[in-house]
């Protein structure tokens, strides 16, 4: 229920009665309302098929609901201008399940990325980014160019470039399932860092391990129909 | 405070790295990746373009230049003509007549063609060896003018008052005319191919952007996810194919002069000869002048614009 206290804080995310269809196929998500409270660690999970990345491409403004309504950081997305939605998306950090790191730039490139786009100099970040680099264990390679990383360097590469810009909303799909268990404990431990730091957190995955190690609220995606575990 | 540095303070971590980077790190390549075979190949077709463009501005300026010279100097020579009438003294009218030209101011010289000189001109229409003297052959004398501007409409009424239906003066307007219409014509179809080739150039660049945006769809994929909007999407496109532009462009533009060049001082070293006397002929002067060179360098610098320009527009509207 909307808190009628003034000033009370907006959800980062609040989805109503959301179904999502890709043409028309079936529905992939079904009559799906949540809302994400600033600050919250949440994690989103599922068999495979559920509609995990759809959910996720729909909180990231790259597909827009079939029908019901979203809104991001209290902004209802539907006919939202580009330039909103540019600011919107400077606000949300993202690691893909497949990385998505641009080939033909470094690490460090690749990192500083949403610095860059931001228009600010190399030199304001250059500190900040390779700071960041040798925090997740990336210090020696930040010449190399992604096709020449392993895949746990890369899930590194990728969970530091959507960290960089300390976004208010970080979104990771299968953070973990490419690191050994030692190293995935540490990326958590760095995402609740950051959530104490105030973004808030979803983490889609399959990983009971990582869900059993953090009391936060699980979302369940089931054939396209969302249950919250408290 | 960093996220790093914050997050290792609360986990009680090590001290803060040394934050400077090892000097030979690329720090901001290219967004979209240039060096491509794609690339190489659209900034050879906008060279081969360029080059036909340069080519065609060159002789079109090289036509302008020799026009004007040729104008001047015909412009510079006028004619009258005193045909023998029945009953009259035609040496007399002659002489009558260069004294009314000697008279006109701007006219510098004048020279009268002997009647065996006049006889001799129409020589290759009626061969030698025959007998001219019974034949009306008109008489000339040739005017040369100087800078200052001859009133030549004058000169003709003085001419046909005073010897009116025997002398009549030729200033070859007609000739000018037909010459500066050929001439302008010329210059025109020239600008018409350089315009037609820009746009060839335009063209190329949209499909060779659409084919670079939907090569790099994934690129504008984690741009927009990292925050950057379309027209920042579109100036890193833009600035790589304007960098392949300005590649293009100056190859070509360079091919073009350095083919001007390598003409104009094949021409003057065979000038001497038969061969080198009927391509000047021809051409006249082969030589396009800092004019043309400058032409040639500015359409270089027209196609990289236009290559960026028409790239900026097909990523918006791609984007749209």
């Amino acid at each position: 229920m909307k808190s009628l206290l003034p000033g009370a804080e907006r959800p980062v995310v609040q989805f109503e009665h959301v179904g999502m269809r890709y043409g028309l196929g079936p529905e992939v998500l079904s009559d799906v309302s949540f809302r994400i409270a600033p600050r919250s660690f949440q994690f989103l999970t599922g068999p495979s098929g559920a509609g995990k990345t759809t959910l996720l491409r729909l909180i990231l403004l790259s597909a827009r609901p079939t029908r019901g309504t979203v809104a991001i950081f209290g902004e209802e997305v539907s006919g939202i201008s580009s330039d909103k939605l540019t600011a919107l998306r400077r606000r949300m950090g993202v690691v893909f399940q497949d990385f998505r790191l641009l080939d033909h730039l470094t690490t460090y490139e690749n990192v500083a990325l949403p610095l860059r786009v931001q228009g600010r100099s190399e030199t304001s970040y250059r500190a900040e980014v390779v700071e960041l680099l040798r925090w997740v264990g990336l210090g020696e390679r930040m010449h190399s160019l992604p096709p020449l990383l392993s895949g746990g360097e890369k899930q590194r590469a990728a969970i530091a470039r959507a960290l960089i810009a300390r976004p208010d909303l970080l979104l990771a799909d299968e953070p973990t399932g490419n690191v050994d268990p030692a190293l995935g404990r540490r990326l958590l431990r760095l995402f609740l860092e950051l959530n104490k730091l105030g973004t808030s957190v979803i983490i889609a995955t399959h990983d009971f391990g990582i869900m059993d190690a953090v009391e936060a609220r699980r979302m369940v995606l089931d054939s396209g129909r969302l249950r919250i575990e408290e | 405070m960093s996220i790093a540095a914050k997050a290792r303070a609360r986990a009680g971590g090590a001290p803060p790295p040394d934050p400077s980077l090892p000097g030979n790190l690329r720090r901001n390549a290219p967004l979209v990746p240039t060096d491509t075979a794609a690339g190489r190949s659209l900034a050879a077709v906008i060279a081969i373009l360029t080059f036909l463009a340069g080519l065609c501005a060159g002789a079109a300026e090289m036509v302008a230049t020799n026009a004007t010279q040729w104008q001047t100097s015909v412009a510079q020579e006028v004619t009258i003509q005193v045909r023998p009438g029945p009953g009259r003294n035609v040496d007399a009218d002659v002489a009558k007549a260069e004294e009314l030209a000697k008279a006109e101011p701007g006219v510098a010289q004048t020279r009268v063609f002997s009647k065996g000189e006049s006889e001799r001109l129409l020589e290759p229409w009626l061969g030698t060896g025959l007998d001219l003297s019974d034949l009306p052959v008109p008489r000339l004398i040739a005017l040369r003018m100087s800078g200052d501007r001859a009133d030549l409409g004058r000169l003709r009424t003085r001419l046909t008052e005073a010897l009116p239906g025997v002398a009549s003066l030729d200033d070859h307007a007609l000739w000018l005319q037909r010459l500066s219409t050929a001439a302008s014509a010329f210059v025109g179809v020239g600008i018409g191919m350089v315009v037609l080739v820009l746009v060839a150039t335009g063209l190329a660049v949209t499909f060779a952007t659409r084919g670079a945006m939907a090569g790099n769809r994934e690129v504008v994929e984690v741009l927009h996810f990292v925050g950057a909007g379309d027209d920042y999407i579109a100036r890193a496109f833009q600035s790589r194919f304007f960098g392949l532009g300005l590649r293009g462009g100056g190859i070509g533009a360079a091919c073009a002069i350095l083919a001007f060049a390598v003409a104009g001082l094949v021409t003057r070293a065979t000038q001497s000869g038969a061969a080198g006397q009927e391509i000047e002929a021809l051409f006249g002067t082969f030589e396009i002048g800092l004019r043309g060179y400058a032409s040639i360098a500015l359409i270089g610098v027209i196609a990289s614009l236009v290559t960026g320009a028409v790239s900026r527009l097909t990523v918006r509207r791609y984007l749209a």
